[in-house]
């Protein structure tokens, strides 16, 4: 008797603590409206909102990739005229290059004669292949070139000067990555321009001292078309299936693997070596002493 | 000379098209811009910067107060911004434009794709990617162990030691031309004469058997050029293997002693000061760089205007 008592009072006196259903569905519409007092929002983003300071400063600190940068930097460093962006924007060609590299690998065969009719296949049936392989192969000679552009930047502005030298070797690095990038990609279509261009390209390996076939003391040392440094690069001794696979690999794993790494550094250095160099106060003669 | 008159008479507008449209030559065309153009910004920063450095030297009362940009700066400013939203937005507008600048292109031009490769049919000419044929444009003048070795080894090395041998602490982080006259005119050699220029040479000039044709002219395929290159030693009249291997190790030696003799005079007397904060391995790298720069334009020299093949013979290298 009393245990159907006891059930009867609580099905219609709810107890203390449990809310009944009603105000769980106003919670819970309560929640849905503001969102960003719910607990999913504050697990992702953990800080308020609103345009203060200290907000702006941890949507910087807190967020991986926004972490590459300090929180505040010096007010004419952002000015387009010192960097001319270009060290950025050599980067995010880079993110570009990765991202449509990475649809053309689902086409894409690294064996003779199929490789070139992915290409075709490419340019002509797979959704957006055309203009995917159009955007990889012109983000690729941009990037070449905003290398270059971003070398001259940091050459003019002295910014290779203490304490920056080692990033400066780490950006030459970078400069030879990006041009063998480039060059590896080259080979890839399986063409009369990417056959010649790598056989120019390599050919000139025969010609290495001390390793090549046909260079200075390459012969007295023992080396011939079938085991030189040639030979190591193509995996034969003519540009054919081999060298397809080792550029392919080259192309889409190792110096892409090697180049991030690389970036990594190049990056955390700048924050390191106290942010980027200028525009810096003047110096004058009188005070160098020189 | 003839040949350079007759351009004018028949100008080949269609092979210039025809050059500048080869879909991997589109780079070039912004290359052609885009290097003028920063080579102009920078020195007009740097003249800018060079004007108000003056002013600071002329008048140490100023140089005291002065924030020493030639950027405008109140006491009320803060020194710094925050990254989010100042720069941030910088970076977002950046890779929209260039994202946008990637579609046009895409849209516009297609990336090439030749016939499959055939290693019976050689393309003719058969260049390297733009990127590297400042280095396929040396093949003209060096063998390919020089050329396609040495050289790019030096040059990856040459630019690694451009900060541990340039000890000028001026010019550190801003746009300066006066305070770095010497190191700002050794790069524009380098990076403006050896590696864009002969790029553009390579792109522009070189048609069919890599020989040189002037803009407009066209193309020929059934050109033949008859060029005699003799060797210094037999130029010389001394003949034979031992003259071929002395007469190139006295040329280079004669050539490094004197070119090392002239910089170094010339750097005592305008940078005697950075002299002293050198020590001899930074010195002497510095003098190995440049005698290797100055001697290409000399070895092109020598080709061009004395039809020299080889300055020294050997019988496993030749230079
Ligand atoms: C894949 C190629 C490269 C990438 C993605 C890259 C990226 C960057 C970025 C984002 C910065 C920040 C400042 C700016 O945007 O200018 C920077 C600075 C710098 N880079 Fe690079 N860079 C590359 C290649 C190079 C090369 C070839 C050099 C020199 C040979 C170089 C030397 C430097 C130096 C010394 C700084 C510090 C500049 C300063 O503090 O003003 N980098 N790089």
């Amino acid at each position: 008797m009393a245990d159907s008592q006891d059930k009867t009072n609580s099905s219609e006196e709810p107890q203390e603590g449990i809310p009944d259903i009603k105000s769980q569905i106003d919670k819970t519409v309560d929640h849905l409206k503001n969102p960003k007092d719910g607990s999913l929002w504050k697990s992702v983003i953990r800080h308020k909102l609103d345009e203060k300071p200290r907000n702006r400063t941890l949507a910087v600190l807190t967020n991986v990739f926004l972490h590459l940068h300090p929180a505040r930097v010096n007010r004419d460093a952002v000015r387009f005229a010192f960097t001319w962006g270009m060290g950025g924007i050599t980067f995010f060609l880079f993110i570009v290059l990765t991202l449509t590299g990475i649809y053309l690998m689902f086409y894409y065969h690294p064996s003779k004669g199929q490789a070139f009719q992915d290409i075709l296949f490419l340019t002509h049936d797979v959704p957006f292949g055309n203009i995917l392989r159009n955007m990889h192969r012109w983000a690729a000679h941009a990037m070449v070139l905003t290398t270059w552009i971003h070398m001259f930047r940091v050459f003019m502005t002295g910014s290779y000067k203490k304490p920056r030298e080692f990033n400066w070797c780490v950006g030459v690095l970078l400069l030879v990555l990006t041009s063998l990038l480039s060059f590896t990609g080259y080979l890839l279509t399986d063409d009369q321009l990417g056959f010649w261009a790598v056989t120019v390209g390599t050919n000139m390996a025969r010609a290495t001292p001390g390793l090549g076939h046909e260079g200075p003391f390459g012969p007295e040392l023992g080396f011939t078309a079938y085991n030189d440094v040639r030979f190591a690069l193509l995996g034969g001794s003519i540009v054919d299936a081999n060298a397809l696979l080792r550029a392919y690999i080259w192309h889409c794993i190792a110096i892409p693997v090697i180049a991030s790494i690389l970036m990594i550094v190049h990056f955390w250095r700048v924050r390191k070596d106290g942010g980027i160099s200028g525009p810096a106060p003047m110096m004058l003669k009188s005070e160098a002493q020189l | 000379m003839t040949e350079g008159l007759m351009i004018f008479a028949k100008f080949d507008w269609h092979q210039i098209g025809e050059i500048i449209s080869t879909p991997d030559n589109i780079p070039m065309v912004l290359l052609m811009i885009l290097i003028p153009y920063f080579t102009w910004y920078a020195l007009k920063q740097a003249r800018e910067n060079d004007r108000l450095i003056a002013q600071l030297e002329a008048d140490p009362e100023m140089a005291k107060t002065h924030h020493r940009k030639r950027f405008p700066m109140e006491k009320k400013w803060e020194p710094t911004v925050l990254v989010w939203p100042h720069l941030l937005k910088i970076e977002f507008l950046a890779a929209i434009c260039v994202m946008v600048f990637l579609i046009v292109w895409s849209v516009a031009f297609n990336a090439p794709l030749e016939e499959p490769a055939n290693p019976n049919l050689t393309m003719n000419p058969s260049k390297a990617p733009w990127y590297f044929l400042g280095l396929q444009e040396m093949l003209v003048y060096f063998d390919p162990w020089i050329a396609g070795v040495v050289m790019p080894t030096v040059i990856i090395i040459g630019l690694m030691a451009i900060p541990y041998c340039d000890v000028n602490p001026l010019g550190n982080g801003y746009y300066t031309w006066n305070q770095r006259k010497y190191a700002i005119t050794t790069f524009f050699f380098g990076f403006h004469v050896l590696w864009i220029l002969m790029v553009l040479i390579g792109v522009f000039i070189r048609g069919p058997g890599w020989m040189w044709f002037w803009p407009g002219q066209t193309w020929d395929h059934h050109r033949m050029i008859y060029e005699t290159n003799r060797n210094l030693n037999d130029i010389l009249g001394l003949e034979g293997a031992v003259w071929a291997a002395l007469v190139g190790i006295i040329a280079i030696g004669l050539y490094t002693v004197v070119t090392a003799f002239i910089i170094h005079k010339l750097y005592m007397k305008y940078k005697g000061d950075l002299y002293a904060r050198m020590n001899l391995l930074q010195y002497g790298t510095m003098q190995v760089l440049l005698i290797m720069m100055i001697s290409l334009p000399v070895k092109i020299f020598l080709r061009l205007a004395l039809r020299v093949k080889y300055v020294m013979v050997t019988p496993w290298f030749n230079i």
